[in-house]
């Protein structure tokens, strides 16, 4: 089988420190490969690189075949990698749905057309209604972004990377700052994407991570100490050390 | 859908007919320079609402906007002064020439954002200035005299009343263009990165030919209002570019509301009238005032501007439509 993205020898230095050491690891089709690690690891510079918004040192990154390391933001969101964000990036002042037939409307082409009005497309509004749907935010369509609650900001924000149809998911914290039961929503909404597209899911919640991920890589000062499956990673014994040690106490 | 009985549909529907019936009234009344006086606002409208296309929807503050004007203006000036008096090519050269420039400069400015945009634009615009002003054989700084108006096939634009009405249809246009691509996916996008471009380009989108496609349009219809421009006053100067212009489109439409399509129209209507009325004050309560106030009227308009940012943050069409969307 080949890996959906292959990612090898990955360095980012920020004047005298490796954000990123020599990372390498590979997605394969389907999968949820969790990158979990202690505060200032180097998760979101990694994910950044991904993403195409920072630029490695060193490495490459090879996507369904391809190198993608050279290419711009908008061209990786083109080619199937949609991320959504650990603050939410939406558009306040639009409401939900509107936020969503952007995310549709970039993936759709003919973006220079300056005469047909958009809100009376049904190509662009049903898939953008559709991926509100996913998420359980079909009631809230009309709302204005800037008036919903945080827990439907980080689904606007699934919504919104969802719309882009994307073959590999970029997720960036996506519980952050959710009320557990928040969590346990989003847990099963990521839950039946599962299957359907790959994710890499950057994450500071365990139970979320343990639950969800196929793959745990470990990420501590910018290096990958281990990757393995969650039993692997529960039971080895540099993770206990490194990361999980610090919060032994369940 | 239209709403009949909204705001946003009848005042810019009664403005724009009172303007369309305006030179039959001036005419009943006798005062033909009714219709001169709105010629000029109409133009500062036509600018100020190309200006506002990337202002207010596209979040870009171009301080530099009058250098199109000027090249509009010029691009008549320069071909009469050479005899060549057809308005077509007078009309091809000023849009030829503000799409050209707007293209080259929108691809250096465009890519700053913030202050940096505002300062460039400006930068940008006074070199255009003292190119004008260094062409020696096209009146340097004193600008250049235009012979006669452009010959536009059967319309007579040396009829101030027929030239009135050009310049409001190529309004009308502009208002129509505008807004059709503001609902439309181009105009989508633009409002989109406004709002949020790291979140634009994020999603798939090149933001920065958004950007400059919007910018040379917002030009081009400037370079338009500098062609009626340098008609009206049978005149292209240097001074259309300086930057106290470029303030005075900004001003305009900030005064009308930069969230709206319509501001920047009820924007100019408001300031030039304003002028002209201070300008031209006749004392009749209070002598002693009156006359500070018809002398220094500069000052009381800033007042008026900054009355108006402080206690309508919409500006007057936006705080008479009261809601928040265009």
């Amino acid at each position: 089988m080949t890996s959906l993205l292959e990612v090898s020898g990955l360095v980012k230095r920020f004047g005298g420190l490796m954000a990123t050491d020599h990372v390498s690891f590979a997605v394969e089709p389907g999968e949820v490969h969790a990158i979990i690690g202690p505060n200032g690891a180097g998760k979101t510079t990694l994910i950044s690189q991904l993403s195409g918004e920072l630029q490695p040192d060193e490495g490459s990154m090879v996507f369904e075949g391809s190198d993608i390391s050279r290419l711009s933001v908008p061209a990786r969101s083109l080619a199937g990698l949609g991320r959504s964000y650990q603050i939410s990036q939406i558009f306040r002042e639009f409401t939900a749905l509107e936020n969503v037939m952007l995310a549709v409307q970039a993936h759709a082409g003919r973006g220079f057309s300056f005469i047909q009005a958009v809100a009376r497309e049904p190509a662009i509004t049903a898939p953008a209604f559709e991926a509100l749907r996913q998420v359980g935010l079909a009631d809230r369509a009309t709302a204005l972004a800037a008036s919903m609650a945080h827990g439907e900001h980080r689904q606007l924000e699934l919504a919104m990377t969802l719309a882009g149809n994307p073959r590999l998911l970029l997720l960036d914290e996506p519980m952050a700052g959710m009320s557990q039961k928040e969590s346990e929503e989003m847990i099963a909404l990521i839950r039946t994407l599962k299957g359907r597209y790959a994710i890499i899911l950057v994450e500071h919640d365990m139970d979320a991570v343990f639950a969800l991920a196929d793959r745990i890589s470990v990420l501590v000062y910018g290096r990958i100490i281990v990757t393995g499956t969650p039993t692997e990673i529960r039971q080895n014994r540099m993770v206990r050390e490194a990361y999980l040690g610090e919060e032994e106490s369940p | 859908m239209v709403d009949l009985r909204s705001a946003r549909f009848w005042i810019p529907c009664v403005v724009l007919l009172a303007l369309a019936l305006l030179p039959v009234y001036a005419a009943a009344v006798g005062q033909s320079f009714y219709v001169t006086l709105f010629s000029r606002i109409l133009i500062y409208a036509l600018a100020g609402v190309a200006l506002n296309f990337v202002l207010g929807f596209g979040g870009l503050v171009s301080f530099g906007h009058a250098l199109y004007m000027g090249l509009g203006a010029y691009a008549v000036g320069i071909l009469s002064s050479h005899g060549i008096t057809n308005g077509w090519l007078h009309l091809l050269a000023a849009l030829t020439a503000g799409g050209l420039f707007a293209t080259l400069i929108g691809a250096v400015v465009v890519r700053t954002g913030g202050m940096t945009f505002i300062m460039i634009t400006l930068a940008f615009a006074q070199m255009g200035y003292f190119l004008a002003v260094s062409l020696k054989q096209y009146g340097g700084d004193d600008g250049l005299t235009i012979e006669a108006r452009s010959t536009l096939g059967a319309l007579d634009l040396g009829n101030n009343t027929v030239l009135y009405y050009a310049i409001l249809c190529c309004l009308v246009g502009a208002l129509w263009l505008f807004n059709r691509i503001l609902g439309a996916r181009f105009g989508f996008a633009l409002k989109g990165i406004k709002s949020n471009e790291r979140r634009m380009l994020a999603l798939g989108f090149p933001t920065f030919r958004y950007k400059l496609t919007a910018y040379v349009i917002s030009a081009m219809v400037c370079a338009l209002a500098g062609f009626f421009l340098a008609n009206f006053t049978k005149f292209a100067s240097p001074s259309y570019m300086q930057w106290s212009v470029s303030g005075e489109l900004i001003v305009i439409v900030v005064l009308g509301g930069m969230l709206t399509l319509f501001g920047p129209v009820i924007g100019a209507i408001v300031l030039l009238l304003l002028e002209e009325l201070l300008q031209a004050w006749k004392p009749v309560i209070y002598p002693p005032i009156e006359d500070l106030i018809s002398k220094h009227w500069q000052l009381v308009i800033g007042i008026f501007v900054i009355l108006v940012v402080l206690y309508a943050k919409r500006g007057i069409y936006g705080f008479m439509v009261g809601d928040r969307r265009q």
